[in-house]
C-alpha cells in the first residue's frame, strides 16, 4: 500500500499545486535558516578532538597588570603566556605527561624551480605538539628532543603544502626555504583541521586552516621569527637589553600552552606545580597580582575562549523559532489542504478503506511534503551557507554540510511536517462520510 | 440478505433534534432489485447511509447477511463495505485525477488483491460496461453516462452481494438514464441485490419492489415490477 500512497499523495499535491509549493517552501525556509545557523553552531560548538579533550589543557598565568581590575574567572586572564614563561616551563620537571609552547609565525616560502615566493603561516613549537594532539602523519615523523634542543633547522609539512611543492612525493629528507634559511623536512602530516582549531588561542581565527609548516619554537626564536598572532604588553620593555632579548624577557604574552595531563590527580598536582611557580616568581619581583592559575581542557578552554559567541547562539534559536513558526504556517496549510480533500476521503471510505488506511494515505502524503521541504531547506542552507562564506573570512570551514547535518536536515523536515501534519491528517480521518458523498 | 429492525436515527445539535428515521422495519432478500422512493427529508438518503454502513443508527438493529452490523467497530465496518457493498452516487463520485482503471481500482486496493489480479479484474469490468478500450482516460474525457457506468464498474469490481444505488440515473439524461438502467437490471439478473433510492416513479417501476419513506417510516407498495415480488409477512414490515 505504500507504493500506492506515495503515488496518491503526487496526484494530490499536482491536484493543488499552489498550496503544495507553499507548504514545501514554507518548510523548506524554516529548515534553510535553521540549518545555516546550526550547522555554524554545530561546527563552532564540536568537539575538535573528542578522545583527548578531557586530558589536553590550556594553561593561564595572571601576570598582567597590578592595576586591571580583579581576576574573577579564567575569561579575566591573558590566554597567553610571557616567552620566559612558557621556557621556564618546558625546562621544568613538571607532572605533565607532555607539554608543548607555541606560537605562529609568519614566513616567506620560496619554492623550487620557478614558482614564485609566497606567505605562509608556520607553527613553532615542540616535538611534543605532534603526539600531544594526535598529529596523524603521512611520511616520517616528528622531529626529535635533540632538535628541539639543538635548534634544528627541521620542518614539517602539511599534506597541502607538500602537494603543492612536490607534487605529493614522499619529502622527507628534501628542504625548504623559508626566509633565507633552508630547512629539511622530516615529515609529512596527513589531513589535519581540528574544527574549532583550538590549539591557537586567538578566537578570530579558531576557525582557520591548520598551518602547513610547523618548525622547532627554538629555531624559530633564534630565527628571529616574530609572532604573528596577538602580542599583548603591558609593561614595557627593558631599554638595556638588544630589542630581541628585551622582548623575550618582557611581560608580554605571545605564546600558547598546552599540557597534557592523563588523570584527575595529574592536572590537580599539575595545577598545584603552577602555583608554586608563580609564588617563587613573586619572590622576584613578578606576578603582582593574586594568585590567579587556570589550566582548562579543551571545552572548557572553547567556553573561554568564547568560542561560540552569544549572538551565534541567539540567532540559532531565533532561526529554530521562525522554523516553529514556518511548521505552524504548514499545519494551516495542511488543514486547508486536507479538509478540501473530505470528497475524497468520504469516497474511499465508502469503498472499504478504513480510518486507518485514510489516516496512513494522508500521512503519507504529509511525509512527502516533509521530503520535498526538507530537500528544499537543504538547497537553502547551502546557498545561506555559501552566504556565510562571501560575509565572513576564516570560517569556511563552517560552512560544509556534510552528510550528518544533510541527513539531520532532511530527517527534521520529515519529522516537523509529520508532526504538523498529524493533527491535519487525524481530523480528515474523522470526517462522516456520509455527509460529504452527496456534496462531491 | 439486508434486515432492519426498528431503526431509529436522531441527529442532535445544541438546538435540535431530528428524528431522520423513526422505528424503521426492512427486509430486503438476496437477489431483489428495490426501489426506494419518497420526498425530500424524509429520510431516504438516512436509510441509505446506515444500510451501507456509513452511519450508525440511533438504536435498532442492522443485519447484512445474518450478521448484526449495527454497532460493529470502523474497521470491520469497512471490512463489510469494502467485501459485500457496493455504492453507484448520483454524481458519479470519480476521483478526477485519476485514470479510469485506477478510479475502478480503489475498492480493489482495500481488498488487498495481488496487482495482476486487480488488473485483470478492471479490465472485465470496464469491458463489461463498454469502456474497456478507455481505461487510461480521465473522468473529464466521458459523457456523463460513460461516468456513471465507470462508476457501476467501481461498485462491481470487488464482486458485492448488494449494490446500493443513490439517484443513478440523477445527473443523466433520458437514453443515458435508460442506458444506466439497463445495465443495473442485468447485474441484478446476475444475482446481485440492488437497493436504489430514486425520485422518478418510471425508474421505481422497473424494480421488482417499492418501498416509500415518508417522515422516516418504510411502507412497501409492494410489487411494481415483473419479478421478484413477494407479499408482505406482516403489517409495518417493509418485505421486498
Amino acid at each position: 500500500m505504500f507504493s500506492y500512497y506515495v503515488r496518491l499523495a503526487l496526484a494530490s499535491m499536482k491536484r493543488t499545486p499552489v498550496l503544495s509549493a507553499l507548504m514545501i517552501l514554507a518548510l523548506g525556509l524554516g529548515i534553510g535558516a535553521f540549518m545555516t545557523t546550526f550547522t555554524v553552531y554545530y561546527l563552532m560548538s564540536g568537539d575538535p578532538i573528542p578522545h583527548k579533550s578531557g586530558v589536553l589543557y590550556a594553561v593561564q598565568l595572571d601576570n598582567w597588570d597590578p592595576n586591571e581590575p580583579p581576576t574573577e574567572s579564567a575569561k579575566d586572564v591573558q590566554p597567553q603566556l610571557t616567552y620566559r614563561d612558557g621556557q621556564n616551563l618546558m625546562n621544568a620537571d613538571t607532572p605533565a605527561k607532555r607539554q608543548a609552547q607555541m606560537y605562529a609565525t609568519n614566513v616567506v616560502v620560496v619554492p623550487e624551480g620557478d614558482d614564485p615566493p609566497f606567505d605562509e603561516s608556520v607553527r613553532a613549537t615542540y616535538q611534543t605538539f605532534f603526539d600531544m594532539f594526535d598529529v596523524p602523519f603521512l611520511y616520517g615523523q616528528p622531529w626529535t628532543d635533540l632538535d628541539d634542543e639543538g635548534h634544528a633547522s627541521v620542518a614539517i609539512l602539511g599534506r597541502e603544502m607538500n602537494d603543492q611543492l612536490f607534487n605529493g612525493e614522499n619529502s622527507v629528507g628534501r628542504s625548504i626555504r623559508l626566509d633565507d634559511n633552508y630547512f629539511e623536512i622530516v615529515g609529512v602530516i596527513d589531513d589535519w583541521q581540528p574544527m574549532p582549531r583550538f590549539y591557537h588561542s586567538d578566537w578570530s581565527r579558531a576557525f582557520a586552516d591548520a598551518e602547513q609548516i610547523f618548525i622547532p619554537f627554538s629555531r624559530a626564536v633564534d630565527g628571529p621569527m616574530g609572532p604573528s598572532g596577538n602580542t599583548n604588553c603591558w609593561k614595557p620593555m627593558d631599554d638595556s637589553l638588544p630589542a630581541i632579548e628585551g622582548f623575550l624577557q618582557s611581560e608580554c604574552v605571545w605564546t600558547q600552552f598546552w599540557a597534557e595531563l592523563e588523570t584527575p590527580e595529574q592536572a590537580a598536582a599539575y595545577k598545584d606545580y603552577l602555583d608554586n611557580y608563580v609564588r617563587e616568581q613573586k619572590e622576584i619581583g613578578r606576578f603582582e597580582r593574586p594568585l590567579n592559575t587556570f589550566i582548562s581542557n579543551v571545552p572548557e578552554w572553547m567556553e573561554v575562549m568564547e568560542v561560540v559567541r552569544n549572538d551565534n547562539r541567539v540567532l540559532t534559536r531565533l532561526s529554530f523559532l521562525f522554523f516553529l513558526v514556518c511548521v505552524l504556517n504548514t499545519v494551516g496549510l495542511l488543514m486547508a489542504k486536507f479538509l478540501g480533500k473530505g470528497g475524497e476521503v468520504a469516497l474511499r471510505r465508502a469503498m472499504g478503506a478504513s480510518r486507518g488506511a485514510v489516516f496512513s494515505q494522508n500521512l503519507v502524503e504529509v511525509g512527502l511534503i516533509g521530503l520535498l521541504g526538507g530537500l528544499v531547506g537543504t538547497v537553502l542552507a547551502w546557498l545561506g551557507l555559501r552566504a556565510v562564506e562571501n560575509l565572513y573570512r576564516g570560517y569556511q570551514h563552517l560552512v560544509q554540510l556534510d552528510p550528518v547535518m544533510l541527513a539531520t536536515a532532511v530527517c527534521l523536515a520529515t519529522l516537523a511536517a509529520i508532526i504538523a501534519g498529524l493533527y491535519p491528517v487525524w481530523r480528515v480521518s474523522q470526517l462522516p462520510p456520509a455527509g460529504l458523498l452527496k456534496t462531491q | 440478505m439486508l434486515k432492519m429492525s426498528n431503526i431509529s436515527k436522531v441527529y442532535r445539535t445544541e438546538l435540535v433534534e431530528t428524528h431522520a428515521l423513526r422505528e424503521l422495519d426492512l427486509h430486503v432478500e438476496e437477489g431483489e432489485f428495490v426501489a426506494v422512493t419518497g420526498p425530500s427529508g424524509s429520510g431516504k438518503t438516512t436509510f441509505l447511509n446506515i444500510a451501507g454502513l456509513l452511519e450508525s443508527p440511533s438504536s435498532g438493529v442492522y443485519e447484512l447477511d445474518g450478521e448484526d452490523v449495527s454497532q460493529r467497530n470502523d474497521k470491520h465496518r469497512s471490512r463489510v463495505r469494502n467485501e459485500k457493498i457496493g455504492f453507484i452516487f448520483q454524481s458519479f463520485n470519480l476521483i478526477p485525477d485519476l485514470s479510469l482503471a485506477d478510479n475502478v481500482d480503489v475498492p480493489l486496493r482495500y481488498r488487498g488483491w495481488s496487482g495482476q489480479k486487480r488488473r485483470k479484474v478492471i479490465g472485465e469490468m470496464l469491458d463489461l460496461v463498454g469502456l474497456g478500450s478507455r481505461k487510461d482516460y480521465l473522468p473529464s474525457q466521458l459523457s456523463g453516462g460513460q461516468q456513471q457506468r465507470v462508476a457501476i464498474a467501481r461498485a462491481l469490481a470487488g464482486k458485492p452481494r448488494f449494490l446500493l444505488a443513490d439517484e443513478p440515473t440523477g445527473n443523466l439524461d433520458s437514453e443515458m438514464a435508460s442506458v444506466v438502467m439497463n445495465l443495473l437490471e442485468s447485474i441484478n439478473d446476475e444475482g446481485t441485490t440492488i437497493v436504489m433510492v430514486t425520485h422518478d416513479p418510471d425508474l421505481a417501476h422497473r424494480a421488482s419492489r417499492n418501498i416509500h419513506i415518508l417522515d422516516g417510516r418504510a411502507s412497501d407498495l409492494g410489487s411494481t415490477g415483473p419479478a421478484n415480488v413477494t407479499p408482505l409477512p406482516e403489517r409495518g414490515v417493509a418485505r421486498v
